[in-house]
């Protein structure tokens, strides 16, 4: 019924007139491999192609469109190198960012260098600037993509030698604690200036029940819902998690895993396990709640 | 250094303001003090330079009093309640001040005379000012008119200098509300993806890159030209031509995953409708509908007439208002509102109340949002 007109172009990418000039610049050669995360496809195949005429032996092992593709492709291809658009479908790539450092595994390749690609942020830009992670602004100019190239060469360049992979790990998770934070607050500071919720209507087929926000637990994201949990019971509501969390108290209500917020007074314990990680215990109810490397900062008192 | 600069342009600031409000006292106090003169020089046999001598006299005090009165009183009305907009501009009321003017008139102009006899020499027994209740009748009732007169001056004065300052904050808010809307319209994020774009179709497929151009200036006229002119009017088959433009260059960034359909009934093209009207609605249904979603979906934007009613409606397959809406604070989508909020400020500036926007869910099974405009056909 809906007339689509142009299909995009082949991914068959014709380098470009700037193919010419780029013969002169001598890279080192070095073997890597990339991921790109764009949804533009046209963006996505320049980029692509950008990056092969500046640094040939860059293997790009995919090319994905949205947010959680980009996340299953990258924990499954594990590349040295992850280009991510900010604002795609599915996920934003701070989202993406964030999961992979939650579920990058432990023993595998170091975590891989992050290059946020964006047209216009202005606050994440501001959060890059101080950050270690590079960024790219589109559209993408030759000048500046070889600049980002250097700087990845000469830190894959300083991990081989170091040869341990927690330099770099620390530094990931040091600077998307920061991006986040700049995030969370820019998400707070768009609606003007709304109240914290104090009852959450749940409703149940017919029947809506009010649960008071002092009796909830923790709220945990699952899949379109959240699950909201008190002492007695559970609900469903049908919210997304980052939605709920600019209506909750900060104080009050902790992020501790990207899918979990937690109330703080409902915290039992906090207990760290033989490989650094942090499960917490809740008052009045069984479960253990697993805390993320990205807000284990949070109980470093404990 | 950029502290003590501050603090010096305050103080320059404030004693400018004094020194204009002084001059202002000025200018109304000669005057009053001349016609006084006259009136009193034609009422009695002195020369005209003791008259003068006794009415400026007269008037400082009186006028002096007066404007103490006024400022003061003002000044404690506004630490009582800081929102009263006449006690902000220096007017505390006719009900405090017609006492005040009164106690203002007589004191002033015992006083005012005691200084005149003063300066001419005069020495009149204390009791002299009431000798002749006529002439005093008379002397007062002159120097009521004149202390009302010099009050209206003022507070009329006052009232003209509010009315500007309201005028110019309504100028001000205006101009903001149309900035604000041209920064949406040209939202950066969009207009530097789109050049992206453009910069990459120009090396691969130049005509392309062209045609997007052109599109790209055909929109970027239109918003320029609507967030400037706000109030005109263009055809129907204009505002589908932008909306059409606009979709293409978000076609050539999404691809595949856009669909998009136009229905305009050769018969309705004609129509007048406010420029750009539809233009919200539809980057909302592609923003915050179709873009968030990993599968994409389609656009629809269609013009009918029911009636004397032209219906208009933008219909996406997008992640909807639904899910917003049912969670427990009911909000939208941040950024939409105020598309949403512009549509109906402009439809009711226009149109009153024979014009309507309704957004809903979409009802059939293929989800999204349903946006409706109904105008009257003119």
């Amino acid at each position: 019924m809906i007339a689509s007109t142009e299909l995009i172009p082949s991914t068959e990418f014709i380098a470009s007139t700037e193919l010419i000039a780029t013969t002169e610049h001598s890279v080192p050669i070095m073997k890597a491999t990339v991921l790109i995360a764009e949804d533009e496809a046209l963006l996505a195949a320049d980029l692509q192609a950008q990056l092969t005429r500046l640094w040939p032996d860059l293997h790009c092992v995919a090319s994905v469109a949205d947010g959680e593709t980009a996340l299953e492709q990258a924990l499954a291809l594990q590349p040295d190198v992850l280009f991510l658009d900010i604002r795609m479908p599915g996920m934003t790539g701070l989202e993406v960012a964030q999961a992979l450092a939650e579920d990058w595994p432990e023993l595998a390749k170091p975590f891989p260098l992050l290059v946020f690609v964006t047209a216009y942020d202005q606050y994440a830009l501001h959060a890059f600037e101080h950050a270690a992670i590079d960024y790219v602004l589109k559209p993408v100019q030759p000048d500046r993509l070889e600049k980002t190239c250097a700087r990845l060469q000469a830190a894959l360049r300083q991990r081989a030698q170091s040869q341990a992979a927690h330099p770099s790990w620390e530094a990931a998770i040091h600077t998307l604690r920061e991006l986040l934070h700049v995030d969370a607050a820019r998400a707070q500071g768009k609606p003007p200036a709304a109240s914290p919720l104090r009852m959450i209507q749940a409703s149940i087929g017919n029947t809506i029940t009010m649960v008071p926000i002092a009796e909830v637990l923790y709220f945990e994201a699952a899949d379109k819902y959240v699950r909201l949990v008190t002492a007695e019971r559970e609900h469903l509501i049908r919210i997304s998690l980052r939605e709920l969390q600019q209506q909750l108290d900060p104080e009050c209500f902790w992020q501790v895993h990207r899918s979990t917020i937690v109330r703080c007074d409902a915290i039992a314990s906090a207990l760290r396990d033989d490989t650094g990680k942090l499960t917490l215990t809740l008052r009045g109810h069984p479960d253990k709640l697993s805390v993320s490397r990205l807000y284990a900062d949070r109980f470093k008192g404990l | 250094m950029k502290l003590l600069d501050k603090f010096t342009a305050h103080r320059m600031h404030h004693s400018q303001d004094i020194l204009k409000r002084l001059w202002l006292e000025l200018r109304i106090f000669v005057p009053v003090s001349m016609a006084s003169a006259l009136f009193y020089y034609s009422m009695y046999s002195d020369s005209f330079a003791t008259n003068l001598i006794y009415s400026l006299c007269s008037t400082l005090f009186i006028q002096g009093l007066i404007e103490i009165g006024r400022y003061s009183l003002a000044y404690r009305m506004r630490k009582r309640s800081p929102d009263n907009l006449d006690a902000q501009r220096n007017w505390p009321g006719w009900a405090l001040m017609i006492p005040w003017i009164v106690v203002s008139g007589v004191v002033g102009y015992v006083a005012g005379r005691e200084l005149g006899d003063l300066l001419t020499g005069v020495h009149r027994a204390p009791a002299t000012i009431t000798e002749n209740p006529r002439a005093l009748l008379l002397s007062m009732t002159g120097v009521f008119v004149l202390s009302v007169g010099i009050t209206y001056f003022f507070y009329s004065r006052g009232r003209m200098a509010a009315m500007e300052t309201r005028a110019e904050a309504a100028m001000r808010s205006a101009a903001e509300s149309q900035l604000k809307l041209l920064e949406s319209q040209l939202e950066p994020h969009m207009l530097f993806n789109t050049l992206a774009n453009l910069r990459v179709l120009i090396a691969q497929d130049p005509p392309r890159a062209q045609a997007m151009l052109d599109r790209l200036i055909a929109f970027l006229r239109a918003t320029l030209d609507a967030s400037r002119s706000g109030s005109g009017s263009h055809s129907l088959s204009a505002e589908f031509a932008r909306i059409g433009d606009y979709l293409e260059l978000m076609h050539t960034r999404m691809g595949p995953r856009l669909n998009r359909r136009l229905d305009l009934p050769d018969e309705l093209a004609g129509l007048p409708v406010p420029p750009l009207l539809l233009q919200p609605l539809v980057e909302n249904a592609i923003k915050h509908g179709l873009e968030p979603t990993v599968a994409g979906g389609w656009i629809r934007v269609s013009a009918q007439r029911e009636g004397g009613t032209l219906v208009l409606s933008v219909r996406d397959t997008g992640a909807g208002i639904g899910r917003g809406g049912a969670g427990p604070g009911g909000l939208p989508p941040g950024g939409s509102r105020f598309g949403i909020q512009q549509v109906r400020e402009r439809l009711a500036a226009l149109y009153g109340k024979t014009a309507s926007l309704e957004l809903v869910a979409a009802s059939d099974g293929e989800g999204g949002t349903l946006a409706i405009v109904r105008l009257p056909v003119s």
